[in-house]
């Protein structure tokens, strides 16, 4: 019998990806990776994990990590100890708030670090440094519903659990693509569907694959949503749906807000006007809500993401507020986050416009907050939100910015201008994993390594308030090491040490803990009281546990049914919304508006998701959607390229032409950046436009203009290492197994890429030319193994990467397959099984296609034969589309990639 | 009465000439075969391989002498004809009565050529063409000699292959700056020099022969750069010159070869020519493939059919020093054409297509042969290449896969 190795154990961690806080079982292989597994006893998702949560294994190699702490010395990082980085970072701390002020000195934070690391970057900058230029990456992502929920709640309070999900008979999804962006609970939705009828309303501009279930789809015009909750409310109203007593008794403002709603919209018909929706839908749907008790609205990134943002929350809110459909069983509104730790940033206060732990910046809270930190310089003010902390940069205004665990040069608006910002900075510290990323690349000065998921250890909090722990199975790399414990030595070198001598992660959670009770009382509705004495084994064994959880009392599932809010006068308040209005305008040199967003199998910028081979073949390239009608009237063909130009800058994308595509509006993935594209840098092109009370920008509708981009040649590069492609040419990077994949158009000589060629790879050199039919191809081999294998063609026949993956992937290739790679052809002559449609199983789309003309009519019976669909079931919506498409015509032409 | 038809020369071409004439006109002609080699015809193109020791000398024969003996032929072989006598129809043979014919066709073939350079006449100096020379020079190799080979065309190459794996220490002079340059691009050439050299033969290009130095047998050989190669013997194989002498002699029109016709007949009605001393067009092809096109083209003639000889699309196809290369049409690419080129040196594998006006029109193969012939069919019949151009350097099947796809 074989001895276990204990080392080897699987451990429960959470997912680090969105804010559904997956629970993952990480059992480490004793060589650097680990196989993953869903925790069949993590109430998120009972087993579940979508396709990224799966390929979680494949991110986890070090070859991409930042290692050692790095100074910029004489243009060049340089590896330093850990000792002389600290000193540095905390002497020229000093220096710059004695010089000017603490106010000159920014943190800008993610929804990826741990709560612990929150509680001590929070505590250290506005407790001790003196200043609440505390931001994160979560402004970009739900700080709509932080302001909506406090305006109308007295707190940022998520009043309902994923279980309503299940429980409730209308779900109502409103900017949500919650099929690819938060599959497992898609997952949990559609199966309320099946065993219990609930029914599904998707609100979206695009018609997402969220909305190939829904029973009705409503494709709004963008920025209109709270039109259509105006047109609800007055609905509800007028057809007495209101529920008066809750109203009368837990509320205020009801009038005022009933007032502006009919303003903006009085009537069904002066609703589908507001929203460019048939009247009948508009009905349909205000039937629907009015004649069900049990209904969720969801909202995302499409209610968030706006300059009017907080107004659509409150639009919402509003509705459930007169109905009385708050914190009940089934019933209630429900903010979908996006990062895996959004929720803790938030409990923490780790928001230039929060203090700590749901406490804002009045008096009482400031001195509260002091009291409890014993802080000498406690911050009495906000401090600068995301995108005027980097307008303060570029002024000159922050003259020091620590950036830990985010890449604002890629994902904050008009992105540009952000990176040339950073460039000005006096001192810019970056803690990271990865060695490079766009925010790393522009001129960092202190790059200090942190530990990244699966090494480092603390606790984060899903969108359903639910507390769960991450936890460490692989050990620290390198000299990595927790973000909580950068943080507290240039703390103490700054001379507070007493206040910052954490030794554990369990001992910052036993002080969060114990602020969040501190003279609560049931006066604020973050009260985790009843962890502040757990020991450290109690904290390592922590099971996912949800908030509220005050001393002495049991974890509460819901909020407010009772009508119990936390304003002053205990009183829900119903918010007027302004008329929804866009930001910007469009024009004849501006005519459409760009959309953007994450896709299925990418998170973010990519640097951990992009890691995965299995997750890159779904969507290797950026692209732009576009409507048929406008590409019509644009020139822009499918699968071509085009130039996107806003005022604030250009991509160069590929194109999908695609029905599901609203007329007059583009879409782009969110995830690419110029580590991994030269042209598809989605950040540059959005508007800075913000929410005047969540500073949250309006990444979704900026004005932009569209060309058709001419490339006569294109191909894919397949590398074991990453290589500098020539300038001049359109470039996106993904994973493959074995290596890295490029994907490449190009205009130049077909002829010079044997040249470039020989300068980057050994010999053993296997080539094809035919210049005058605009080919080349060619690999290198070290011994039976493909080292390098690059195909160039005209932009309509470049050949078949999938094929040409498989063969990379292998580690030997026969003498008849070399003979056979460079026809682009699998040798067996067999068509090989395209796109990755099922990134779990991994199924590509031929394989699917062969299936259904083999007679699969539904995706059931695909998934019994293939396997795809059956675990996170997000591919689900694209199968059925295939099964449509293949009974109105014939099977979809292979496409080439590339 | 049968009509007497005489072939001289007892080569490939004469060889299938019979054969086809007695198919196709069985008992029209008394056939009388006249040949200056003392044994029946053989495959001359087997002769490397006999002098590598790859294949017995007896077995090269074409045809074992009961065929020609069943099919009633008259073979004098061992022969020479010394005279034509083109008025009376006759021919003179050495050592022999005269004989008439009716119908006369000059197979004579061609011969090595040996460099006019001083020590050209020193012992220990050869050709390599017959069966003879095959002799020697295996017992050159069995003694380990030092063999200098001079010119790198094909036959060159063969007799340096043969030397070395029979034994001797060989080393190939080629006058131009590549390998077998009438059928070889310079990469084709180039893999080919580096695929022999791994055969252990010393190549030298750009080497032109100055002098070969020796008392009374062959001691070195000294290039026009100075460089001196010791050498026990030295073959020389740079080039053919076809049989023209007896033609020449007896009045008809000779050029570089013996003039022809279009359907092989020399300027003297009756007479013909065909094989390596002919000249068609004026091109003298030195390759089996065109004999053997003229050769059936003649039997036709000679049958009282319609026939013409329109000229060959060249194609080489055999092993050369082991390495199998397939060179046809314009394999260098003309002005206007377009090339598709396949390399992989490692695995000793070049393949060239030269297209002009969307048909292929030339090809150079090294190392892998196995689609030659679909190649030089689609060379020949000239059809659009097109909708295979992508494909067709991977092969026939593949490409036709594709196409029908």
């Amino acid at each position: 019998m074989t001895a276990t190795d204990p080392a080897l154990r699987a451990v429960g961690t959470t997912c680090p990806y969105c804010g559904v806080g997956c629970g993952v079982l990480a059992t480490p292989d004793g060589k650097g990776g680990a196989a993953i597994s869903g925790d069949t006893e993590h109430p998120a998702n009972l087993g579940r994990l979508c396709s990224k949560g799966s390929a979680l294994g494949e991110t986890v190699a070090l070859e991409s990590r930042l290692l050692h702490p790095m100074i910029r010395c004489k243009g060049a990082l340089e590896r330093v100890a850990w000792s002389d980085a600290l000193d540095h970072v905390a002497h020229r701390l000093q220096h710059n708030v004695a010089r000017d002020g603490a106010d000159s000195v920014a943190f800008y934070l993610s929804g990826q670090l741990l709560t612990e690391d929150y509680y001590v970057a929070n505590k250290l900058m506005k407790g001790f440094i003196g200043t609440a230029n505390v931001d994160t990456n979560s402004r970009l992502c739900m700080a709509s519903t932080v302001a909506g929920h406090r305006r109308a709640f007295g707190a940022d309070t998520v009043p309902g659990c994923y279980e309503d999900l299940e429980q409730a008979d209308l779900l109502v999804l409103v900017g949500s693509n919650a099929a690819w962006c938060h599959p497992v609970l898609y997952q949990r939705m559609l199966a309320n569907k099946q065993k219990r009828g609930a029914r599904m309303v998707v609100i979206d501009p695009r018609r997402t694959d969220s909305a190939s279930e829904a029973e009705l789809f409503l494709g709004l015009k963008p920025g209109t949503d709270t039109a259509l909750f105006s047109g609800l409310l007055v609905h509800l109203a007028d057809n007495g749906a209101l529920d008066k007593s809750y109203i009368d008794l837990h509320t205020s403002g009801f009038d005022e807000a009933l007032a502006r709603a009919r303003q903006i919209a009085g009537s069904a018909a002066a609703t589908a006007l507001a929203t460019g929706l048939p009247e009948a839908d508009v009905a349909s749907f205000f039937q629907m809500f009015r004649t069900t008790e049990r209904v969720v609205t969801l909202y995302s990134q499409g209610v968030n993401q706006s300059a009017q943002g907080t107004d659509k929350v409150n639009a919402i809110l509003n509705c459930h507020l007169a109905t009385g459909r708050i914190g009940k069983v089934g019933a209630s509104p429900f903010s979908l986050t996006g990062q895996p730790n959004a929720m803790g940033g938030r409990e923490v206060g780790g928001l230039a416009n929060q203090l700590a732990a749901h406490m804002g910046f009045t008096p009482p809270d400031i001195d509260r907050v002091r009291r409890f930190w014993k802080a000498p310089r406690i911050a009495t003010h906000e401090g600068l939100k995301a995108v005027q902390m980097f307008e303060a940069i570029a002024r000159g205004e922050i003259k020091a910015l620590w950036v830990m665990g985010t890449n604002p040069a890629v994902s904050l608006p008009d992105a540009d201008i952000v990176r040339e910002a950073l460039k000005k900075l006096e001192l810019f510290i970056v803690s990271e994993n990865v060695r490079h990323n766009d925010t790393v690349d522009a001129g960092v000065q202190v790059l200090l390594p942190a530990l990244a998921w699966g090494e480092k250890s603390g606790t984060v909090t899903n969108s359903e308030r639910r507390i769960s722990r991450q936890r460490s199975f692989l050990p620290a790399p390198g000299e990595a090491r927790p973000d909580w414990w950068i943080m507290c030595e240039v703390a103490k070198r700054l001379g507070f040490g007493a206040a910052f001598d954490f030794k554990s992660a369990a001992e910052i959670f036993r002080e969060h803990a114990a602020l969040s009770a501190f003279e609560n009382n049931g006066s604020r509705d973050f009260d985790i009281g009843g962890l502040q004495e757990i020991a450290d084994d109690g904290y390592d064994a922590l099971k996912p546990v949800l908030w509220p959880l005050p001393e002495g009392g049991a974890p509460q599932e819901r909020f407010f049914a009772d009508g119990r809010f936390y304003a002053n006068d205990r009183k829900a308040r119903f918010v007027a919304p302004e008329v929804p209005a866009l930001k910007t305008e469009t024009s004849a040199g501006r005519p459409l508006r760009l959309n953007t967003g994450r896709i299925r199998d990418q998170w973010h910028t990519m640097t951990r998701s992009g890691l995965s081979p299995r997750l890159g073949s779904h969507l290797p390239e950026p692209f732009v959607e576009i409507q048929p009608d406008d590409a019509n009237r644009f020139g822009i063909v499918d699968d071509s390229f085009a130039r996107i130009t806003t005022d604030y800058g250009q991509c160069i994308l590929k194109v999908v032409v695609s029905e599901r595509q609203q007329r007059g509006m583009l879409f782009t993935p969110i995830h690419w950046s110029e580590a991994n594209t030269s042209g598809g840098r989605v950040g540059a092109l959005v508007a800075p436009f913000t929410d005047p009370y969540s500073g949250q920008p309006e990444s979704k509708s900026t004005p932009a203009s569209i060309a058709p981009y001419e490339y006569v040649f294109r191909g894919f590069l397949l590398s074991r290492t990453e290589l500098d492609l020539p300038d001049s040419i359109w470039w996106a990077r993904v994973a493959v197994t074995g290596g890295y994949g490029y994907l490449f158009a190009d205009n130049g000589d077909v002829a010079r890429w044997s040249s470039w060629l020989r300068a980057n790879v050994r010999q053993d050199l296997v080539e094809y030319s035919d210049f005058g039919g605009g080919v080349y191809r060619a690999a290198s081999f070290c011994g039976q193994r493909i080292e390098t294998c690059l195909f160039v063609g005209p932009a309509h026949d470049a050949g078949d990467w999938d094929v040409v993956k498989q063969s990379f992937a292998a580690d030997t290739l026969s003498d008849e397959a070399r003979a056979m790679l460079l026809s682009g052809r699998s040798s067996e002559g067999a068509a090989s099984s395209g796109p990755i449609v099922c990134a779990c199983f991994g199924v590509g789309r031929g394989t699917i296609c062969d299936t259904i003309a083999a007679g699969a009519r539904t995706a059931a019976e695909i998934g019994a034969k293939l396997k795809a669909g059956t675990n996170c079931g997000s591919c689900i919506p694209e199968m059925k589309r295939l099964i449509a498409q293949a009974e109105t015509s014939p099977p979809p032409q292979q496409a080439a990639v590339g | 009465m049968s009509e007497p038809l005489v072939i001289v020369g007892n080569g490939m071409a004469a060889a299938r000439l019979v054969d086809e004439l007695v198919k196709s006109s069985l008992g029209r002609y008394a056939i009388a075969v006249i040949g200056e080699e003392p044994r029946l015809a053989y495959n001359r193109v087997l002769l490397s391989s006999v002098l590598a020791g790859e294949t017995g000398s007896h077995d090269i024969e074409l045809k074992p002498a009961s065929w020609w003996r069943e099919r009633g032929v008259t073979l004098k072989y061992g022969s020479r004809v010394t005279e034509i006598d083109v008025g009376r129809r006759e021919l003179k043979i050495e050592s022999d009565e005269s004989i008439e014919f009716s119908k006369l066709v000059l197979a004579t073939g061609s011969s090595a050529l040996r460099l006019n350079v001083p020590g050209a006449d020193l012992a220990g100096v050869h050709t390599f063409r017959d069966t003879r020379d095959v002799d020697l020079l295996l017992t050159l190799a069995a003694q380990k000699k030092r063999v200098v080979v001079v010119g790198g065309g094909l036959l060159g190459l063969e007799a340096a292959y043969g030397l070395a794996k029979a034994g001797a220490t060989v080393t190939l002079v080629h006058l131009m700056d590549r390998l077998m340059e009438r059928q070889l691009d310079a990469p084709a050439a180039h893999l080919l020099k580096s695929l022999v050299e791994r055969k252990g033969i010393n190549i030298l290009l750009n080497a032109s022969t100055a002098r070969i130095l020796g008392e009374s047998k062959v001691e070195s050989i000294e290039l026009v750069d100075g460089r001196r190669i010791d050498a026990d013997a030295v073959i020389f194989a740079a080039g053919i010159r076809p049989n023209v002498a007896l033609a020449n002699e007896a009045g008809i029109k000779v050029n570089r070869g013996v003039v022809v016709d279009d359907v092989l007949q020399t300027s003297a009605a009756g007479i013909f020519a065909l094989g390596e001393c002919a000249e068609h067009r004026g091109i003298c092809y030195g390759l089996v493939e065109p004999a053997y096109e003229q050769g059936r083209v003649l039997a036709r003639h000679l049958a009282g059919r319609e026939a013409a000889y329109r000229g060959s699309v060249v194609a080489t196809n055999l092993k050369v020093s082991g390495v199998s290369v397939f060179s046809a049409g314009d394999f260098m690419g003309a002005e206007g054409s377009e090339s598709i080129v396949l390399s992989d040196v490692k695995r000793g594998a070049y393949k060239k297509l030269v297209i002009a006006d969307g048909r292929l029109t030339g090809a150079v193969l090294i190392g892998e042969v196995t689609d030659a012939l679909w190649y030089l069919e689609l060379i020949r019949c000239r059809e659009p290449v097109a909708r295979i151009r992508k494909d067709m350097m991977f092969g026939r099947a593949l490409a036709l896969a594709a196409k029908a796809a």
